[in-house]
């Protein structure tokens, strides 16, 4: 036999490993020396590590679909009775092979710099991808030592394990690699406010190259965040979407400080401002993105995500924790105070109404990290065992989020530097009126239960008013407005799609957890249950062969006076290797709604019971998501960004230096 | 946009020297110590994650309010006819161990190779509790796997465990001769975690007495 492909995986990994170190060393000294030589040497050490992860990875693939089962992790991971796209999926669905795409996309980020970078003055490229090496050896350094994918078994089982049947669902199946790209594309922001800092220069120029990097994480981060939640949605049969779990909000702090990150990126290239608190938030939102990697793999914290418990591993990535957050933040004790800004601003405008945005986004991502932490810390100094839920995020973060999200409907429509409120607020008495209906309305609708629901409503309402405004302002109805619209930059759009998506969201949000109805009944087939309005009879119960389970499947008609509406078909699954029950959700929706129906556990006497979710306005939690994604794709595709990078106007004497 | 990307002005280019220039005034001092607060932060941050991990506590062992509390009175049916059920006067004369159990539940069907090691070992009887499962379906996970249980007892609907204060099966208690929940170890008991939690704790019981 020749070498086979998880020895030839292990062994790429180990030589990317030695690049990365190569490359996290050499570029830095050529860059600190002004060696032309030694700087070039990243870009094509980028380049070969991201080729040799790359071959790992796909050898570690390989292993998967063909069933290796003396590969250890696949034995344990996967099964050959599962379908050939969960075979792949189920590769990241452990903690090594996890780590090994973590890292994969990592020097993914890294080999985009290099090869698509070629505006990047050589000295600010070169130490960008030093600290992006850096991040890279250490993490490679963690799978080699604790969390090796291709150790052998001796011995190799008949057939493997096979993975969590909860996990065998398309969309787990790609939220993980999407919320990586996330996590790790906030790497990207972190490596030039790392250069940045050494260098001792930020500039609108550094705003610009940052941006699309940000972006970019930033869309696929929303995007993760949002697979995760339907996945919860519909595959853990609760009828809801969110339930602050400490994971859920390890991928939601990354997600508020990159907001606020990609909004302050925006005055640092307009204004030349706001630059020592831009480095921080590039700073903080990858040091929340790995805090978010280290409270899922450490025994620190457990919950259903834990998947990888090992204290031992948590000690290791405390430690490269330490090293990069701590490295950094010594950084920027050292050199932020130097970075001096030029442009001022009076607090009533465009800037103004930014700060007010990153400082209230920021106060939220404290109160949700307060909120994530408070537990361990308590722990830690032998207190009491407690958990924190939705009531302390009502009443910590709402507050905080409300009036950014009132600021939001205004800020747009404010001039740079210096702005006059009295113009903005009359543009937006449409909005305003609008807003003030749908609160009353939705009050009156309550009868002043509550005031989450006309609040959340009425913001929604005022969102998406101002934002309409906005670019009405800007297209100014009557002549030529057709082609001022088409005019409008990409990034204009973004905008304005990614600020309506966050209204749809607000709305969905609002709606579902306002006026969701629920019923759970044990039925005999052909008794029905009433909800919301609509009778859903259980007319038979059917056993069903799958691929990797057998299953009850159900089957539900729904009717509303007298006419029928659907007709759903939940099953209770049951996966004999893992011997697992798994609830399969029927969702019937019709993009306002939601009917959402569990089969339960078969009772003694035969009967069933049936859980069953009325969730008006829920898909639009998703669509919004969506829609805000698209927006920063959008903006992404900016002409700016894609190809309107100005050289530096005045190269720095150290750079020309550099260059010579 | 002529002023976006303006000449580096003469306290920039100090910056980016070899050494930094010296910082001038209390403003200066004011913006070191801004700059310094998000280490601090972190620092004490990871002081506490590192006392989290150093104190070797495992995040899995979960408070029990029954601990030194009686067991609650229960009396539960047997699962097969060849072995008795169990009630609540079944638990004093003699140091046991209770574990909840289900077929249906992945991380038992882990421990129960635990389980059979400790059973070849000897020691206090070890009492199964079939939580929420289907009789058929208990008594298959055992002939596949082997019981190891004295006694096997089915709690249908899941009541006594409520009563015990089960978290999630599995979940294992260690009652005292007087019938007094000692000790409760929530998830799958592996050979280390009988090792290091549970023999030690039977020891100190049996020595005890």
């Amino acid at each position: 036999m020749s070498l086979s492909t998880a020895e030839l995986g292990h062994f790429a990994l180990i030589l990317a490993l030695a690049v990365a170190l190569v490359q996290a060393v050499v570029p830095m000294i050529g860059a600190a020396r002004g060696q032309r030589g030694m700087m070039e040497l990243a870009t094509n050490a980028a380049l070969v590590q991201f080729a040799l992860v790359g071959i790992a990875f796909l050898a570690l693939m390989r292993a998967y679909v063909t069933s290796d089962f003396s590969v250890l992790n696949v034995a344990e991971n996967s099964h050959t009775a599962k379908p050939l796209i969960y075979k792949i999926t189920g590769m990241w669905g452990n903690h090594e092979g996890s780590m090994l795409l973590w890292v994969a996309i990592l020097t993914l980020y890294g080999a985009a710099v290099a090869a698509f970078g070629r505006t990047l003055p050589l000295r600010l490229k070169a130490r960008v991808l030093a600290v992006q090496a850096m991040v890279g050896a250490g993490f490679l350094a963690f799978i080699l030592f604790t969390s090796n994918p291709f150790l052998r078994l001796a011995e190799p089982p008949a057939d493997g394990n096979g993975l969590n049947p909860i996990l065998q669902d398309p969309g787990l199946a790609f939220h993980p690699p999407m919320l990586y790209l996330g996590y790790v594309g906030f790497s990207m922001a972190f490596s030039f406010a790392v250069a940045a800092l050494i260098e001792g220069r930020v500039d609108a120029a550094w705003a610009r190259w940052v941006r699309p990097w940000t972006l970019a994480a930033w869309c696929a981060l929303t995007l993760g965040i949002c697979l995760g939640s339907w996945w919860a949605y519909y595959e853990l049969g609760w009828g809801g979407w969110w339930a602050w779990d400490p994971v859920e909000n390890a991928s939601f702090m990354p997600w508020l400080s990159g907001t606020a990150l990609l909004h302050s990126a925006i005055v640092v290239e307009k204004r030349d401002t706001l630059k020592r608190w831009t480095i921080f938030l590039a700073l903080l939102t990858f040091a929340l993105s790995l805090l978010g990697t280290f409270l899922v793999r450490s025994g620190v914290l457990t919950s259903v995500h834990a998947f990888a418990t090992d204290p031992r591993r948590g000690a290791f990535i405390l430690g490269l924790l330490a090293l990069v957050i701590g490295g950094s933040l010594v950084l920027y004790a050292w050199r932020a105070p130097a970075l001096e800004p030029t442009g001022s601003f009076a607090p009533i405008s465009r800037e103004g109404a930014l700060v007010l945005n990153n400082l209230l986004l920021a106060s939220a991502c404290a109160t949700v990290l307060l909120g994530t932490l408070t537990p361990l810390m308590l722990d830690a100094l032998g207190g009491p065992k407690i958990s924190v839920g939705a009531p302390y995020y009502n009443a910590t973060f709402v507050p905080l989020a409300a009036p950014m999200l009132a600021a939001l409907g205004i800020g747009p429509l404010l001039t740079w530097k210096r702005a006059d409120l009295a113009p903005a607020l009359r543009k937006l008495g449409i909005a305003f009126a609008a807003t003030l209906a749908v609160a009353a309305a939705t009050g009156f609708a309550v009868e002043g239960r509550s005031f989450l629901a006309p609040l959340g409503l009425g913001l929604a309402v005022w969102i998406l008013g101002g934002t309409l405004t906005e670019l009405v302002t800007r297209v100014r109805p009557g002549e030529g407005a057709l082609r001022r619209l088409r005019l409008l930059p990409r990034a204009q759009w973004g905008m304005t799609l990614a600020h309506a998506g966050l209204a749809v969201t607000i709305a969905g949000i609002t709606v579902s957890t306002g006026w969701k109805q629920e019923a759970i009944e044990a039925v005999k087939p052909g008794e029905a249950v009433m909800l919301a309005g609509d009778s859903y009879r259980l007319d038979s119960v059917a056993p069903e062969a799958g691929p990797n389970y057998s299953a009850d499947r159900g089957t539900v008609t729904v009717t509303r006076d007298g006419g029928t509406i659907a007709v759903m078909h939940p099953a209770q699954k049951f996966y004999p290797l893992q011997v697992m029950s798994v609830a399969d959700v029927a969702i019937a929706t019709t993009g306002f709604a939601d009917r959402y129906v569990v089969l339960g556990e078969r009772q003694e006497n035969g009967d069933r019971i049936l859980r069953i979710y009325w969730n008006p306005l829920v898909p639009w939690v998703w669509f919004g998501a969506v829609m805000m994604a698209l927006g920063g794709i959008v903006s992404l595709s900016d002409r700016r960004l894609r190809i309107g990078v100005p050289q530096r106007q005045a190269q720095p004497a150290g750079a020309s230096r550099a260059a010579a | 946009m002529g002023h976006a990307a303006e000449p580096t002005s003469p306290s920039r280019r100090d910056a980016t020297g070899p050494s930094l220039s010296p910082l001038k005034g209390g403003e200066g001092h004011g913006r070191r110590w801004l700059a310094l607060a998000p280490l601090a932060g972190f620092l004490v941050l990871v002081g506490f994650f590192v006392a989290s991990l150093l104190s070797g506590r495992n995040p899995a062992v979960l408070p029990s309010a029954m601990i030194d509390r009686p067991v609650p009175s229960f009396d539960l049916p047997p699962l097969e006819d060849a072995k008795p059920g169990l009630k609540s006067g079944d638990l004093s004369g003699k140091p046991v161990l209770v574990n909840f159990f289900a077929s249906w539940c992945a991380p038992c069907r882990e421990e129960h190779g635990t389980w059979a090691g400790y059973e070849a070992a000897g020691g206090v009887p070890l009492y199964g509790i079939a939580y929420k499962d289907v009789s058929a379906n208990s008594k298959r996970f055992l002939a596949e796997l082997g019981d190891p249980y004295q006694r096997v007892a089915v709690d249908r609907d899941g009541r006594t465990a409520i009563d015990f204060g089960v978290y999630g099966v599995p979940e294992t208690y260690i009652v005292d001769a007087a019938g007094r929940i000692r000790f409760r170890y929530a998830g799958p008991v592996t050979p280390e975690i009988l090792k290091d939690e549970i023999l030690p704790r039977l020891a100190r019981l049996e020595a005890g007495k």
